[in-house]
């Protein structure tokens, strides 16, 4: 299997290229220049980025246990569609992937009908209850990429302090959902004006920040590398970046809906816009776009959490918290940060696989040649309205139907073979 | 005119629209000062009071409202309907949409969940009060006592009190009483304050004996007693001494104050018993206005809205 | 929308007085005095129309007799399919009405459904003696048993033509016209 494709953009981080130039691939690995004969397929990439694949390390596959949400398979081609090659999943199915045998069905199950690389992510504790220390060895023998409660906090510090210890032997990151319950208390939304107005229960910044400032404090203490998940507030953008000053382990993540949208989103209750963390505040965007711009925040993720339409079609209080975001991440990143001239295309391409596949240790993110050859290629003027009946997603609850984006994955590449084309 | 088919909020209206619907109510209060206290206006409708939460008064009002109307009504509680067994509201508006109701009261614990059912179905919503977000026929009927004793509303000063940060009369009245002119003051304890009011035109106090200087209207807010068991202000003792409307503190407001309370109260809690029972309520005064204002609504939603002086 | 066009000018300013002055005279004779006489208006040209005839009333007879203001759109029997809501205004009649007799003023009598809603109306007020009614112009096209007791001037009209009365209190001028669609 040979495959060419010709005169596009190439942006490689690992090696700071951003040259035109053709990117050969034989056997599913990035090779040397060759001459093509009758079998070599050519794709024509004139105008086109050329990027290392996508990895979206915060995905929520639903399987197994919630099938009606999405599924490994539905997930993965949504991930394919977006633009990606590879996502890491969150272990909040049902059961909890909270011991070797629920990581290796999934590992499975992903080789099965996975349509991108699935790299698990197992539970902190068991059940995620935030009680006691899962078998966190056993899963990362089985294919665990990183440890996570995501969807929950870990409250208890002596505990989280506990699994960073385990887990700097393990070499693997923990990654941190920081929400202080007791300060969220059954919030809904953003503290402030909008939710005095809509009445609605507010989670206050200081709710994640206090977790942040704490887990930074831990992940000094232990070595153990810490990632923060979806950061939504300009206090945590300077307590990540305050951190990285000092040298201490601790990597970020920013979401298209926390960088794009305020908590204006959610008036007239638009159960799609009710997210954890919530939809913040103008100046948290800012803070946000800052901290993606200087490299305070390291990935953009998705937090993509789909929901069945009856489960969203529910008073606001009783709708669950989430969105999808794989189908609209790149050209939301496009849109809202790269013609917006706040990163290079470099700086997002960067943001978007090079530093996912580090952070989880993972052999990708580069087109060096000998690597694997997951490529997206994304087209930089191309524009389209997202229209959710279009996801191959099982979920449609997204904020941003409607909304023109300009800059899409055209074609998304996975060891040489195309997952998907526009 | 009234050109929605609705009524969620008092926030989306204006000020035009809040004074045509008090207009509106003035004629129903005429009818209910009758010996014969029944209108055939309505014949042949429908109203269905949906009631997630306990209200005796409010669905008592709206119940003879639709009566003296001559509509037919119906009340649907928690207890008695499907809503006990966790139908969703999606299914249970599909069902009364099916009964043929022409309007739906709605009272319900989540904010929001009026604006939810409106979009589900073809008959006109009317918002009974809705979590923490609005109320809008107890700022209406507020609105009303205010205008009958005053004439005009704006240029008063009007002083919401109590716990702000889950009152949705206080949200309706703020709304209600700025788009006509008066200005709004809120007082209670900081725990129980929302942020951001100063966006929606209103003033903030702490201490009530600052905020009631020159008061014209007093608005008393039901302090419910589990917000002190979820450790919302230290106790009830202290939040009457702090917050407490008793003869010494009505005298620092205009001699001619209204005061005001949506009820139930609690007595000698947010408000002393000769306060209540004083020259200066007009607690009962609004019970009345509640139905005429409430006439007005029903009357206006099973309409288009649009009006005509057409003979016939 | 129909635009109307001005026909006829078919009574004045002068021919509207005397018709007022006539029916106040047999509104005193039908019933031998005032005693127990009550005026009301039907909104909106029925109400100035039944001051007019009260000042009239008293200048003949030297006795003020009450008058009272209806507002019938609560009884209108179009309301399920008008579409809209007319606009609702005060009905106010601070007597009592019972036993008394009463005699409805509008100022043109059509098809008579006005004055079925009001004698309903009327009758949610109190149980009167009896009810009159007195009408400027009465133009025909009756859909209910209705007649006028005293009348201003007989106009024959067709469907399509309207009848407006002008009156100085609302309109600034006192007139009537005929107007038709065109």
């Amino acid at each position: 299997m040979k495959l060419i494709i010709k005169g596009g953009r190439l942006l490689d981080p690992a090696s700071g290229r951003d040259e035109t130039t053709d990117v050969y691939v034989q056997d599913g690995i990035i090779c040397a220049r060759f001459e093509p004969d009758k079998s070599t397929e050519i794709v024509d990439a004139a105008g086109k980025i050329v990027a290392p694949g996508f990895i979206d390390m915060h995905v929520h596959l639903r399987e197994p246990g919630y099938e009606a949400k999405e599924t490994i398979a539905t997930g993965t081609a949504a991930a394919a569609r977006g633009g990606y090659t590879g996502v890491a999943c969150m272990p909040n199915t049902n059961p909890v992937a909270d011991n070797r045998f629920i990581i290796e069905f999934i590992c499975k199950r992903a080789a099965e009908e996975g349509r991108v690389n699935v790299y698990p992510i197992g539970a902190i504790t068991r059940g995620s209850r935030g009680e006691e220390l899962a078998e966190m060895g056993d899963m990362r023998d089985a294919g665990a990429v990183a440890f996570s409660d995501d969807g929950r906090p870990v409250s208890d510090a002596g505990l989280m302090r506990r699994a960073m210890q385990y887990c700097k032997m393990l070499d693997a990151p923990v990654i941190s959902h920081c929400e202080d319950q007791t300060l969220a208390a059954g919030g809904v939304m953003h503290e402030g004006y909008n939710s005095t107005i809509l009445g609605l229960k507010g989670i206050p910044a200081s709710a994640e920040e206090v977790m942040v400032a704490r887990d930074i404090i831990l992940a000094a203490e232990t070595g153990c590398p810490l990632h923060i998940a979806h950061i939504s507030t300009a206090g945590s953008v300077a307590l990540v970046r305050e951190a990285k000053k000092q040298g201490y382990p601790v990597t970020a993540e920013a979401t298209p809906q926390h960088f794009t949208l305020t908590d204006r989103a959610v008036t007239r209750y638009n159960t799609a816009a009710k997210v954890n963390p919530p939809l913040r505040g103008e100046k948290d965007v800012e803070a946000l776009r800052e901290g993606l711009a200087d490299g305070t925040i390291d990935v953009i993720a998705t937090d993509h959490a789909p929901h069945t339409f009856d489960e969203k079609n529910v008073e606001f209080d009783l709708a669950p918290f989430g969105l999808v975001g794989l189908e609209t991440a790149v050209g939301l990143v496009w849109t809202e940060l790269v013609h917006t001239g706040i990163l290079t295309p470099l700086q997002a391409v960067a943001k978007l696989s090079q530093h996912p596949a580090r952070i989880l240790g993972v052999d990708r993110g580069t087109l060096t040649e000998g690597s694997a050859a997951d490529i997206t290629i994304i087209d930089p003027v191309f524009t389209q309205t997202v229209d959710p009946e279009q996801f191959v997603g099982k979920g449609k609850n997204t904020p941003f139907a409607g909304r023109t984006l300009q800059g899409l994955p055209v074609i998304t590449i996975r060891s040489g073979l195309c997952i998907y084309a526009a | 005119m009234y050109k929605y088919k609705d009524l969620l909020e008092l926030k989306e209206l204006t000020a035009d629209e809040v004074n045509f619907l008090l207009d509106t109510a003035v004629p129903m209060k005429e009818v209910i000062s009758r010996p014969i206290k029944k209108v055939p206006t309505l014949r042949g409708r429908t109203v269905v009071n949906l009631f997630y939460e306990n209200s005796t008064r409010t669905r008592s009002s709206f119940e003879l409202a639709a009566k003296y109307l001559s509509a037919d009504c119906i009340n649907i509680s928690t207890s008695a309907s499907s809503v006990a067994k966790g139908e969703s509201l999606y299914d249970t508006a599909r069902t009364i949409q099916s009964l043929g109701a022409d309007v739906i009261v709605l009272r319900h614990p989540m904010s929001g969940a009026p604006n939810l059912l409106a979009k589900m179905v073809k008959a006109a919503v009317i918002n009974a009060g809705d979590g923490a977000h609005e109320h809008p026929t107890q700022a209406l009927l507020d609105l009303f006592t205010v205008r009958e004793h005053r004439g005009e509303i704006a240029g008063l000063n009007v002083v919401i009190v109590g716990d702000i940060l889950h009152s949705r009369v206080a949200r309706s009245n703020i709304w209600g009483f700025t788009k006509l002119g008066a200005k709004v003051r809120v007082c209670g304890p900081p725990t129980l304050m929302p942020p951001g009011l100063a966006q929606t035109g209103a003033q903030v106090f702490y201490r009530l004996e600052e905020a009631l200087v020159g008061a014209d209207v007093i608005i008393m807010l039901r302090i419910q007693k589990e917000r002190q068991q979820q450790g919302l202000f230290p106790g009830l003792r202290e939040y009457s001494r702090l917050y407490g409307l008793n003869r010494e503190r009505l005298a620092l407001a205009r001699p001619d104050v209204l005061v005001m309370h949506p009820g139930p109260l609690n007595r000698g809690l947010e408000i002393t018993h000769d306060i209540a029972d004083g020259p200066a309520a007009v607690i009962e005064e609004q019970v009345t206005n509640g139905v005429a204002v409430r006439m007005a609504l029903l009357y206006l939603l099973t309409g288009g809205g649009a009006h005509s002086e057409a003979d016939y | 929308m129909p635009v109307l066009r001005e026909k006829t000018r078919i009574i004045d300013k002068d021919g509207i007085r005397r018709a007022l002055t006539r029916i106040a005279h047999e509104i005193i004779e039908r019933n031998k005095g005032t005693d127990n006489l009550v005026l009301i208006g039907i909104r909106r040209r029925g109400v100035p129309l039944a001051r007019r005839l009260a000042e009239k009333i008293k200048e003949i007879e030297g006795s003020q007799v009450p008058v009272g203001v209806l507002d019938i759109t609560l009884y209108r029997d179009d309301l399920s399919t008008l579409g809209y809501q007319p606009v609702v205004r005060q009905t106010d009649v601070n007597f009592s009405i019972e036993g008394k007799k009463v005699v409805l003023v509008d100022d043109v009598l059509y098809t008579g459904r006005t004055i079925r809603a009001a004698m309903d109306a009327i009758m949610d007020l109190g149980r009167p003696r009896n009810i009159q009614l007195a009408a400027l112009i009465d133009r025909g096209h009756r859909e209910l048993p209705i007649r006028a007791d005293y009348v201003g001037k007989n106009v024959p009209t067709a469907r399509l033509e309207l009848v407006e009365v002008h009156l100085v209190e609302i309109d600034s001028v006192d007139e009537v016209l005929i107007m038709e669609k065109t």
